[in-house]
């Protein structure tokens, strides 16, 4: 109660100001980026089995792996520096220009929003999958998952984060659990996975089907980069952003590798790559009804608590281009008791709403994959033109990544990779969000730009950069 | 038991989403717009943050 005084105090300037409250620490960055990634150990990564077989599934684990690595040093650096509402937005602003900030902002809105639909039809077919029921159908479960959370998010970030802290660790928990219950030393008493992963079906179609299996490879760690959004409501940005995010990868990264064994010890790449509760169905399989109900309790909580940090983070994104006037101001509101950008969170409540009742859930899933792939090809190309505007010792940096450039060299090469995959597999939806890109970038340069206030958009107070 | 927790997730949507609602009017009734929407990027980094290595 002191911190949150006294923080209110400190960012309450002049007294007639209201901005977003300083009151999270590492513990809710943790939370906030992986809470919204965990979902992905309970369904999504296990479609690449389908592109690859087993092995493809493994190989995707750690190749996505090292991009997501990449992203998180890269992420780290930067907003560690530009600690603003927005991540990725603000960045793009102060590094590269105002059109690529306004399409970085639409990537990140678009990609959080159809995560936040993805997470709430999950939830929903999940319970009516459990309950068995003739003619229960999702929508009233979809609609209390996005309505309350946004109702969370409307009160407070601190009560928002709290939650998403508890409800991620338990279903962080619950993946230990079965991993430590199903005797992972011992092959052959629960796990059968010389069986069941022989060289004769490890690659079912070869090298292609790996590359193939990056597309829903991307699930393990899809959201990570979310934990920039908090950058303006953390007490220490450049200590907080750094740990939270790093911490968050290396959690997961553990967490995708015992999920992979688990699953592909006890189920067969056939069903592996078509289920949609991959966790659920090893808790199923072990013959434990304690475990095949902690695991369908998990795979809620997981579903949750990634919607709720999507909330947060699509919001702030929106917020971000109000308050620049990149769309009209009455977007920038903040409410004056919760300090939390209310408007944002109310206009993109009806969206979500009407994506999870229309839309299916591999669509939302596709589209909420090609914004974040663009999003990280961006991530590359931003930080070459940040170290190189502004080399290691012209600012302060709360963290520097090391290998530069390689990480974005990888990056860079990692997603190229990918977008070759969602264009084998999604070709036309690929095609349809580039263009759609193209021609909000139209409407934005030739019509929206002349609202902008231009010269109160750039607001770090760095030296010029070099070059200029 | 799953179709009253159907019916009391319908319930429970629209009682937040009114109380969203109210409490948005009320709180753009009671406040001016250059209040709310006062929030400035980057103002703690322009005091804690000079630069100077």
């Amino acid at each position: 109660m002191t911190v949150a005084l006294e923080n209110t105090t400190t960012t309450t300037i002049h007294g007639d100001r209201v901005s977003l409250l300083r009151v999270l620490g590492p513990a809710h960055v943790w939370a906030l980026g992986v809470g919204i990634v965990l979902v992905g150990e309970f369904t999504g990564w296990n479609f690449s089995a389908d592109k690859g077989g087993a092995l493809a599934a493994l190989i995707v684990c750690w190749v996505v792996g090292l991009l997501y690595t990449s992203v998180a040093m890269i992420d780290s650096e930067v907003t560690s520096t530009v600690a603003a509402a927005g991540g990725q937005y603000a960045q793009a602003k102060h590094i590269v220009g105002p059109l690529m900030a306004f399409n970085v902002a639409l990537f990140l809105v678009f990609a959080y929003t159809m995560l936040e639909v993805s997470d709430a039809i999950l939830l929903g077919d999940t319970i009516v999958a459990k309950a068995g029921v003739e003619g229960l159908t999702h929508n009233s479960f979809i609609a209390a998952t996005i309505v309350v959370l946004a109702w969370l998010n409307y009160r407070g970030v601190l009560m928002t984060l709290n939650v998403n802290f508890v409800i991620t660790a338990i279903a962080y928990v619950s993946i230990v659990i079965l991993f430590f219950s199903v005797s992972p030393w011992t092959q052959g008493a629960v796990l059968k996975l010389n069986e069941l992963v022989t060289p004769g079906n490890a690659l079912p179609y070869g090298w292609i089907g790996v590359i193939a299996a990056f597309q829903f490879g991307i699930w393990y760690y899809l959201g990570i980069e979310g934990t920039t959004q908090a950058a303006e409501e953390v007490r220490s940005p450049a200590r907080s952003l750094p740990y939270g995010t790093m911490a968050g990868m290396i959690t997961l990264l553990i967490a995708a590798a015992m999920t992979w064994y688990v699953c592909a010890s006890l189920m067969p790449w056939e069903y592996l790559g078509i289920t949609y509760y991959p966790l659920w169905d090893a808790g199923k399989l072990t013959g434990s009804p304690l475990l095949e109900n902690l695991l369908f309790i998990a795979t809620l909580l997981a579903a949750l608590a990634s919607a709720n940090g999507c909330i947060n983070d699509a919001a702030r994104a929106w917020f971000s281009l109000g308050r620049d006037r990149y769309l009209p101001s009455w977007f920038s509101a903040v409410h004056p008791k919760y300090r939390t950008p209310y408007r944002s969170i109310l206009f993109l409540l009806p969206i979500a709403l009407a994506f999870a009742f229309i839309a299916d859930l591999n669509q939302a899933i596709t589209f909420s994959i090609l914004s974040g792939v663009l999003q990280y090809t961006f991530m590359s190309i931003n930080i070459m033109m940040f170290r190189k505007k502004w080399p290691l010792g012209s600012i302060r940096r709360g963290y520097t990544h090391p290998f530069h450039p390689l990480p974005a060299i990888v990056l860079f090469c990692l997603c190229v990779v990918t977008f070759f995959a969602i264009f084998l597999g999604f070709g036309s939806q690929l095609i349809a969000m580039v263009a759609f890109y193209f021609l909000i970038s139209l409407w934005f340069h030739f019509y929206r730009y002349k609202f902008v206030r231009r010269g109160d958009q750039f607001t770090m107070p760095w030296p010029k950069p070099q070059g200029y | 038991m799953w179709v009253a927790l159907s019916y009391a997730c319908w319930g429970i949507s629209i009682v937040l989403a009114l109380w969203m609602l109210y409490d948005w009017f009320k709180v753009d009734t009671n406040y001016s717009e250059d209040v709310l929407t006062s929030s400035r990027e980057g103002e703690l980094e322009a005091v804690s943050e000079k630069h100077r290595i």
